[in-house]
Formats: structure tokens, sequence, C-alpha cells
């Protein structure tokens, strides 16, 4: 066996400029065709609004407040992330990548961070309002931004994988959240459990703030790991 | 042959859960708070322990199957978290009635283990979905077992997450430590545990022979269709 033989997998452009460049793609896609953002903040407002009359609550805090924030966050992600591998199964992407000569794993990172990207802007959106809404005082949004980021770091590295596999299938839009909402309940539990003291009454609290961001970074930390070692066999075929 | 083994288990099996029923029931002493409805106990606990090794197992042969790309492991793997999510249905029923009879409830969210179990029980049971919406046959196997793979990393992480969601002031109504059982009942517990698990071994050999049978029935079905040399009666079993 020659050395050229066995080589002629390993990647020749380096996973960096590969990650830039899908990245880039991807959000010079979303910012021309709008495609995913809008969508998730209007559905985002609305469920607010659904959540007002729900609950019968023009004011939120403590518990409340987090369930409601976390719910309608995870569930206009659902969103973003049902169409994240969209563009690469319809117009060919996948192919092209298993063509090109790069490792693989750039295409999760790269889609993660893209999905990272969407999840941020949305909260940038998503969050003031609700804070307009239901809250009192702005006090608690910089911790409460701490704990979305941690927070939006493991749902990405989750969506990621999820989603590329879902898009492959017969049910995409029906799986994604079938599979991804028991696998966010770890997620959600941490992520509300930061921010239920951080919107309480009477200013943020930081009751065992702590140990639930250390939590959220252990999901954080498992599932990119997961998804860095099994991405690539996704993408075999 | 696949169902090689197959009689001696099976009356191994047997065996343990006539020795485990004997003892819960003749041997245990009645817990002196709960009295009677504590021995569903010997069968509610080693379900669940059998459960969750089984969806670990599952996890295991899905790594050999991604690592090897043999289909026979995918199969192994396919079992053991069917297998685990029968047991996860009584896992669930038992729990249930135990809550019923010495809290008053049918459920109750107070209990750590039992809310963890039904998370982790949701999340097996969309592997059917899931596997079953991919129509490639090379595909389905390799995407079953990424999701074995991560829902194996999530099981101990959920665990720990609801556990620390529970207010500390809670108190734990069983101790996790089996250490404070008395020696007659943790006798009973580890056979009962045998027993529960030979039943999980000999169930998924069982259904493993079939799949190796229907697939070994359809190759000769073939077989009849274009006649062709060679061929094994060993054949690995394959998901369908």
């Amino acid at each position: 066996m020659t050395a050229g033989a066995t080589r002629s997998a390993t990647p020749v452009v380096p996973s960096r400029v590969a990650f830039a460049a899908i990245l880039g793609k991807d959000l010079r896609a979303e910012l021309r065709t709008l495609q995913s953002l809008p969508a998730m903040a209007l559905f985002a407002v609305t469920t607010f609004v659904i959540f007002r009359f729900g609950l019968d609550r023009t004011q939120l805090s403590g518990d409340l407040a987090s369930g409601v924030l976390w719910a309608t966050l995870l569930f206009a992600a659902i969103l973003g992330i049902n169409r994240l591998f969209v563009a690469e199964r319809e117009e060919g992407g996948f192919d092209a990548i298993r063509l090109a000569p790069i490792d693989r794993t750039a295409l999760f990172a790269a889609k993660g961070a893209a999905l990272l990207a969407y999840l941020v802007a949305l909260e940038l959106i998503v969050v003031p309002v609700f804070a307009v809404f239901f809250l009192d005082s702005a006090a608690a949004l910089p911790p409460l931004a701490l704990v979305l980021l941690l927070a939006n770091l493991g749902l990405a590295a989750t969506g990621t994988l999820i989603s590329s596999m879902a898009v492959n299938s017969r049910a995409r839009d029906l799986l994604t959240p079938l599979v991804l909402l028991p696998l966010a309940v770890p997620l959600s539990i941490a992520a509300t459990g930061a921010l239920e003291p951080l919107l309480a009454v009477g200013g943020p609290g930081y009751h065992r703030f702590g140990t639930w961001l250390a939590v959220l970074g252990l999901y954080d930390l498992i599932f990119l790991l997961v998804g860095y070692a099994v991405f690539d066999f996704l993408l075999e075929d | 042959m696949y169902g090689k083994g197959l009689r001696p288990l099976s009356i191994a099996t047997v065996a343990a859960i006539v020795a485990s029923l004997s003892l819960v029931f003749f041997y245990a002493p009645l817990d002196a708070d709960q009295g009677f409805i504590q021995k569903i106990f010997y069968l509610h606990v080693p379900l669940a322990i059998v459960a969750l090794v089984g969806f670990v197992i599952g996890g295991v042969f899905a790594i050999l199957h991604l690592r090897s790309g043999n289909s026979k492991w995918d199969a192994y793997s396919y079992v053991s978290i069917h297998m685990s999510v029968i047991f996860g249905v009584a896992v669930l029923l038992t729990g249930s009635i135990w809550a019923k009879a010495s809290w008053g409830h049918w459920w109750v969210w107070d209990e750590p283990t039992l809310v963890s179990f039904l998370i982790v029980f949701l999340m097996y049971a969309t592997y059917y979905p899931f596997r079953y919406a991919i129509e490639d046959r090379e595909r389905q196997a390799r995407y079953a077992s990424v999701f074995a793979i991560t829902a194996g990393a999530f099981v101990p992480l959920n665990f720990m997450a609801v556990r620390m969601a529970q207010s500390l002031v809670h108190p734990r109504t069983f101790g996790t430590a089996n250490g404070g059982l008395p020696g007659e009942m943790m006798l009973t517990f580890l056979v009962s545990l045998v027993a529960i698990g030979l039943l999980w071994t000999t169930l998924v050999k069982f259904e493993l022979t079939a799949k190796s049978a229907s697939g070994q029935l359809k190759r000769l079905r073939r077989a009849l269709d274009a006649p062709a040399p060679g061929g094994s009666s060993r054949v690995a079993p394959e998901v369908s």
C-alpha cells in the first residue's frame, strides 16, 4: 500500500478555512433570504402573547417568567433547527461536502456556529421584548445573557446533530422536535434553574447560580464531544 | 445456528425467576413501614436497573457498529434498546403502582429517580419513529447507532440534572444506597436482579435468533428464485 492511497482521504484544505467558508455561506444565505430568523422571532413574540392570555398574567417573575422565556426560546429554536440543513439537502450541499477535500467535522462546527449565531440573534430581539412585556426592570438581563449563551451552545450542539439526521429522513419536520425535546430536558432543567432566581421579584438572585452554570457547561461539553465524535458517520454514503 | 445456548439460558432464567419469587414471598421479611406493598421493590428496582444497563449496552453495541461497520452490531444495539424500552414500560407501571400504594398518588414529581426514568424512557421511545423514518437500510443503521450513542451519553447527565432540580430539603424516601437494607432483603434483591437480568438476556437472544431466522428465510426464498452455490446457516440478525 502506498502512502498516497492511504492518505487520499486526508483533508487538503485546512479545517479553519472550510469552517469559515461554510459559516460565511450560511450567514450570507440567511441574510439574503431571511428564511429562518424573522419566522423564529415572530413565533416567539406571538408565543408571549399566547402565554399572556394562557396564564392570564400581565407581569411575570420567578419560576413562571423563567418557564415562559425558556419554553418560548426552545420552541422558536426548533423552528430554526428544522431548517438548518434544508438547503444542504435540496441544493446538493451534502454531496458537495462529501466531494470536497475537507474534514467533515468542519461542517458540524460551521453549522453549529451558524445555529449559535441564529440563536443569539433571536435572543437579542426576543429577550428585550420579553422584558418590556412582562418584567419590572432590566436588571436581570446581563447575567441572563450568560445563562442563555451557555444554553445556546448546548442547543447548537444537539440541534445540529439531530437536524443533520432528521433532514435525511422521510419525516424531517416531525423528527427534530420529537427527538430534540427529550434530549433538551437536562438543558431546560439547568437553564430554568439558573433563570428562576434571576427573574425573582425584587431584583436578581443568584441561588445555586454557579451550580447550574456548571451543569450547562457540562451538557455543552458532552454533546460537543459526542457531535465531534459521531458526525463523520452521518455523511458517509 | 444463532439459537445455540438458548435452551439452557431459558431454563436458567425460569429457575432464577422461581427462586427470586420464592425468596420474595416466603423469605424476605415484611417491611416495617410499608408492609406487603414494599415487595414490589424486588420487581421494580431490578427492572429499572436492567433497563438502564440495557440502554447503555445498546450504546456500546452502537459504538462497535460504527467502528466495525458490521450490521450485526446494529441488530444487537436495536434489540437491546427495544427490550429495554419494553422493560421501561414495566418500570413505569410498577413504579406508579408503588407510588399509589405508598404515597396515595399514581404519579409523584418529587421522586427524582422515577422522573429521570420517565425522561430517559421518552427519549428512547423516539428511537422507533426516528429509525423507521430513514429509508436506506445502511444509513438507517448508522443513524440509529448515532442516536444510541447520543442517548447513552444523555442518560447519566439527565439523572444528574433531575436530581439537582429537587429542592435540597426534600427527604429521600428510599435511600439510593442498598447498603441500608437488612441482609435477607439484600439477598432477595440481588437474586431478583440476577433473575431479571437473565430474563432480559434471554429475551434479547430470542429476538436476535428470530431476526436471524427470518433473514435466513428471506435468503432462502431469494435462493429459490435465483439458485446460487454456497451459503451458510449462520446468518447475522438484521433489523427489518
